[in-house]
């Protein structure tokens, strides 16, 4: 299966990857491959199978919503973490 | 013998009888690190200070009750370490230093253990040879030419090397089992949920865990013991009761029903992979066990439910990485420009693949195609090993179809590389239980040199001891887990 320029660079977009003019001919023949090798599933009879997402069969774990207080030098920490930031707040770019 | 050659039983008895200190057996592991790390390039962080520290500390205090006091560990650079770098082997993480310990981690700190550092791996744990880490190329003890397997190739070669007494990995798909197996040192992926995963940087959530690297099945079954259980930090965890694996793994196995998948010898395993491995079948049946054959019709559909799973949760997990909490950060004219520069720059080649992947095979229209009819392959994959364990108690296979290759041999193919991952992955997608144990020695194509091979026995959820304890048989009654790699 062919991706096409256009599907590469929707993809990229969806995943805020930037990709050079190169990189995104080498990944439409690698992802291409790749997804013709996933084809074969297609020959399995999945008809009325459950999809499975949680292996032990854990479901719905509860927990009281209790707020944690974290200490303060791990706090400082976190901020600091930050690429860019101003007193004790995490800076970004306006959203719109 | 040098300390540092010491198993964690072995250093454990020595501390306690005052025969060493930790500050020894500290300096043993540091200076095998500083003679030959040069050469193997299994640590990307080395803790010397606070490792002799921290030794000293331990041996003031001299409580040396819990196996894992005193005994240095290298750790896969997954794992956030207190005011320790944790790079996951990427650019963008490449000086994030963790402002907490994971539970794991925590844990081992309880028990004042010594990190001697942090061990190298592929990017995000993405990979089969530890050649997609940002970093540099870890190589294989037995030969310096060739790979030490993947995603832990750093954790693998320096336990192997005898530049710690034990590490921690992951296991994705195979990320533990595969470069213990290259490596000739024992790799343990316990049962989803078994071990917390809170603080291990996510890979891929519904298949990743943590599991012990180390020299013996003994030393696996003392690590697992302090590891396991549940945690209210990581909901996937279960509250049910550890066993005493150390002290269970020493009943014999006489009557054991071990099944053997046929599927698992195909073409493609190297003529003399298969040939140890049927050997090694052939010992644990001289030890009492009964070998039947046994089906996993669903088994060759594993790695195709793996790389659609794998990616997809991937991609999902990686979108924090936006270089504005945390991580490396580009400069950008405005926010998606920033995002875009940030996650280009920042991530390798591989890691921008698989997140190109998990994004086609989750995005609208394609969703049902992919990702939920592997979750429905899933279910199969899963009910085999369910049939399968019915009939006998164990499975026993080859851990991967070859032994150590080259360096640079399958890094421009990506789906030959993804090959290397064929029997292990399957154990993820089904959540159970696997450990790999040296099993003998066995020649590449290429080369007239002898390399390791791991044999893989795989047990249902929760049957850590069962495995464990067919591994320990094995192991007692064979002589590969002792032999070492010369590095000069």
């Amino acid at each position: 299966m062919a991706l096409s320029k256009e599907e590469i660079e929707h993809i990229a977009l969806l995943a805020r990857l930037g990709l050079t003019d190169e990189e995104k001919k080498k990944y439409a023949s690698q992802l291409s491959s790749i997804l013709d090798y996933v084809e074969q599933l297609k020959e399995v009879d999945t008809d009325g199978v459950e999809p499975t997402a949680q292996v032990t069969g854990l479901e719905n774990v509860m927990r009281q919503d209790e707020m944690e207080k974290l200490d303060k030098e791990t706090m400082k920490k976190l901020i600091e973490l930050a690429p860019d930031k101003e007193d004790n707040l995490i800076k970004t770019k306006s959203v719109f | 013998m040098n300390l540092n050659e010491l198993t964690i039983k072995q250093a454990h008895e020595g501390l306690k009888k005052k025969d060493f200190s930790s500050v020894e057996l500290t300096k043993a592991c540091l200076s095998q690190i500083k003679k030959i790390d040069d050469k193997i390039k299994a640590f990307i962080t080395v803790t010397e200070d606070e490792a002799l520290k921290k030794a000293k500390a331990v041996d003031k205090a001299g409580d040396f009750s819990n196996p894992l006091t005193g005994i240095p560990a290298g750790i896969k650079d997954i794992f956030c370490t207190k005011n320790v770098r944790t790079t996951i082997g990427s650019k963008i993480l490449e000086n994030y230093v963790a402002p907490y310990s994971g539970s794991v981690i925590k844990k081992l700190e309880d028990q004042n253990y010594i990190l001697l550092g942090k061990t190298n791996m592929d990017e995000f744990a993405c990979g089969s040879s530890t050649e997609t880490s940002h970093f540099f190329q870890t190589k294989n003890p037995w030969d310096i030419n060739r790979v030490p397997g993947g995603s832990s190739g750093g954790s693998a070669a320096a336990v192997s090397a005898n530049q710690c007494i034990y590490s921690l990995g992951t296991d994705t798909g195979g990320s533990i089992r595969q470069p213990a197996s290259l490596c000739n040192i024992v790799g343990l992926k316990p049962t989803y949920g078994r071990v917390s995963r809170y603080g291990v940087i996510a890979m891929a959530s519904s298949l990743d865990q943590v599991g012990p690297m180390t020299k013996t099945v003994e030393d696996a079954a003392l690590v697992l013991e302090q590891i396991a259980g549940l945690d209210k930090n990581d909901s996937t965890t279960l509250n049910k009761p550890v066993p005493n694996y150390s002290a269970e793994i020493k009943k014999d196995i006489k009557g054991l029903k071990i099944g053997v998948p046929k599927e698992y010898f195909i073409e493609g395993i190297e003529p003399g992979v298969e040939k140890t491995v049927k050997e090694a079948i052939k010992k644990l049946e001289d030890l009492g066990a009964k070998i039947t054959e046994v089906s996993l019709p669903h088994a060759k559909y594993g790695l195709a439910v793996y790389y659609i799973i794998m990616p997809s949760e991937l991609s999902s997990n990686l979108a924090r990485y936006d270089g504005i909490r945390y991580g490396f950060s580009a400069q950008g004219e405005n926010l998606m420009d920033q995002y875009l520069k940030t996650r280009a720059q920042g991530f390798g080649a591989e890691i921008r693949r698989r997140v190109m992947l998990g994004t086609y095979t989750l995005s609208a229209g394609y969703y049902d195609a992919y990702y939920l009819k592997a979750q429905k392959v899933r279910t199969l994959v899963k009910q085999d090993f369910e049939k399968a364990f019915e009939e006998v108690d164990c499975l026993v296979t080859p851990t991967s179809p070859t032994v150590a290759f080259k360096l640079g041999e399958k890094t421009d193919d990506p789906l030959t590389m993804y090959l290397s991952d064929i029997f292990t992955v399957s154990i993820n997608i089904a959540g159970v239980t696997a450990v790999s144990v040296p099993c003998g020695f066995s020649q590449p194509k290429d080369d007239k040199k002898e390399l390791p091979v791991g044999l893989q026995l795989i047990g249902p959820q929760f049957a850590e001891s069962t495995i464990l304890r067919a591994a320990y048989n094995y192991e007692q009654a064979t002589d590969w887990h002792k032999k070492k790699p010369i590095v000069e």
